[in-house]
């Protein structure tokens, strides 16, 4: 806390500076805080023309291992978990060396955010996207670590998701470097802090939970028992319990098997997410590129499905209001007579 | 190849001292013998006054650890970020000095170019995977402390956890202060493992004064009697070490 609170008003830069490199001497205009975190603050900064996000910290150390993360990311064919890392250098400030990096600007609302605003038929999908390049991460020996909704973005204008906090990614094998208890597996009682497939997983599992429980909550029991009890509490969830359940036991091997488990349940199950609202789909409209495609598929089955519901109810008022109405006309015919 | 042990202390506190040694002097005598000392500063609904504060920050500062204030709620996280960041301090401190000594005189690892910094790192980073560590964990138990020891406890359970998913050996140790007889008591001795605290500190009686300064120096002792104890066995261990690199 404290230290936090050095460290932000060290590197604390206001909006117009200009922060030069002292290697590379690129010139970047700071615009705004993006935010921060336990080793430094982002700043969005103007290079050129571009927006761009810096990454400013005192602590070298930490910047240099974030930047080692980032390189080999490149390095992955076809994977887009990570921004793209654009330059490293240090800043020579009133105040000191400070090590930066700037790494393409990832815009758009976090996870929860995203599935509030257009609606939880998106969830899925998004989840079917993290697993997939989780899967790429994996496959290059990496674990994502520090796997939470305010480190997921999804940006537009088809949504993807995108995670923009590399600080916790470490080697697999070894310590998990950064995590958050709620999504940490040795906080639930669940596993080891050993950086494996099924560390994040886990993660996964919870950011699911998360959905529906925005506000997270605090553990009491600990354990399997308390989180089963969680999932049974919510009616989202409850289609998707199979799929948690196994990934909060880390019994799947891999991202993909993951993945495909899920897949499956959300094209078997027609009941998932009843009360959504399907208008989402519809404002994509004409032009949606095949990655879209999949999902439009599941609102728009689910929309008729209510439609036959809403005639069938139809049509019982009507046969009951014309019972009535007979025998009604027939008291009265009795009562003529 | 460095492959030496990294020692620390790890304090738990939420005030200030007021017997025995002055806790700052004692914080720099470990840091002579090269073992870093850190202060975690556990607050409730108090908070600790300027006076606890500085000390804090003073003892972290002299023993040439970290120091952190936290509410009881973030002590676990706290914790293992602390005694995590002290030990890459260390490390560092290590990799700066071998690279003083390749590139001449004040050479650091952020004077090299951003670019050769990476290969450092990673170098940093494996240590901080492998290498050996004793932590030996100080426990505040002045009668204000209380309520917080089952918090300490879950915070101390969690750093095991932590550390014991690294690849290299690690050694707890757990002093409480003021004990039943003496300013400073051994609850728990040497081990890999911190399970064994969860019967230990439920039967933990908390007492008035607060001698932070004789309770680091009892601490140093028994990280000197442990390593005299070592040195009679460590004659071909070292060997073996240098073989296997």
């Amino acid at each position: 806390m404290m230290m936090n609170h050095s460290l932000k008003s060290r590197c604390k830069v206001s909006p117009g500076s200009i922060i030069t490199g002292k290697w590379h001497s690129n010139k970047y205009t700071v615009l705004k805080e993006l935010g921060f975190g336990a080793n430094g603050i982002v700043y969005l900064a103007k290079f050129k023309n571009t927006q761009v996000a810096l990454k400013m910290s005192d602590n070298g150390m930490s910047i240099t291992s974030e930047v080692n993360v980032l390189r080999s990311f490149a390095k992955v064919q076809g994977s887009t978990l990570g921004p793209s890392l654009l330059d490293v250098d240090d800043w020579n400030s009133k105040q000191g060396q400070i090590s930066f990096y700037a790494m393409e600007y990832i815009q758009g609302p976090d996870l929860l955010t995203f599935i509030q605003r257009k609606g939880k038929s998106w969830s899925t999908v998004l989840f079917l996207q993290l697993l997939n390049d989780l899967n790429k991460l994996h496959e290059n020996g990496w674990v994502f670590g520090d796997l939470k909704p305010e480190n997921l973005i999804v940006t537009g204008p088809t949504p993807k998701i995108r995670c923009i906090d590399v600080g916790g990614t470490t080697l697999q094998g070894r310590a998990i470097k950064e995590f958050t208890e709620f999504y940490d597996r040795g906080y639930w009682g669940l596993g080891s802090r050993k950086a494996d497939r099924a560390y994040d997983l886990f993660a996964v599992a919870m950011i699911m939970i998360n959905t529906a429980y925005p506000k997270r909550f605090n553990k009491t029991t600990g354990g399997i028992l308390q989180l089963r009890e969680a999932i049974r509490k919510q009616k989202d969830l409850l289609p998707l319990e199979k799929v948690i359940v196994k990934a909060l036991h880390g019994q799947y091997s891999n991202a993909l098997q993951m993945r495909t488990e899920l897949l499956s349940l959300v094209m078997d199950n027609k009941n998932i997410h009843p009360e959504n609202k399907p208008p989402v789909t519809r404002t994509k409209g004409s032009h949606q590129t095949q990655k879209v495609n999949q999902p439009v598929k599941q609102p728009r089955s689910r929309q008729t499905y209510r439609r036959r519901k809403k005639k069938s109810r139809w049509f019982e008022t009507i046969s009951i209001t014309i019972f009535i109405a007979l025998l009604y006309v027939l008291y009265i015919f009795q009562k003529l007579l | 190849m460095y492959t030496g042990k990294i020692r620390q202390i790890l304090l738990i506190t939420d005030g200030c001292s007021n017997q025995g040694e002055d806790p700052i002097a004692m914080a720099a005598l470990a840091k002579e013998q090269g073992i870093s000392v850190n202060v975690i500063g556990v607050m409730e609904q108090d908070v600790i006054d300027e006076k606890g504060m500085t000390e804090i920050e003073g003892i972290a500062m002299s023993g040439g650890g970290v120091s952190q204030i936290v509410y009881a709620q973030q002590l676990s996280q706290t914790v293992q970020m602390v005694t995590r960041k002290a030990m890459t301090q260390t490390i560092q401190g290590v990799v700066n000095r071998e690279l003083q000594q390749i590139l001449g005189r004040s050479q650091t690892i952020e004077d090299l170019p951003p670019e050769k910094r990476g290969e450092v790192m990673e170098v940093v980073d494996e240590l901080g995977e492998t290498v050996e560590l004793e932590v030996l964990i100080l426990v505040d138990t002045s009668a204000s402390m209380k309520h917080k020891l089952p918090t300490v406890k879950e915070a101390l359970l969690d750093l095991s956890l932590s550390l014991n998913a690294r690849t290299g050996d690690n050694q707890f140790a757990v002093f409480v202060f003021p004990g039943k007889k003496n300013d400073v008591e051994k609850i728990l001795d040497w081990t890999p493992k911190l399970q064994s605290l969860t019967s230990i500190f439920s039967q933990l009686t908390t007492g008035g004064i607060t001698p932070t300064g004789p309770a680091i120096r009892t601490a140093l002792t028994s990280f000197n009697s442990k390593r005299s104890l070592r040195s009679l066995l460590t004659g071909d261990d070292e060997s073996f070490l240098e073989e296997s690199m």
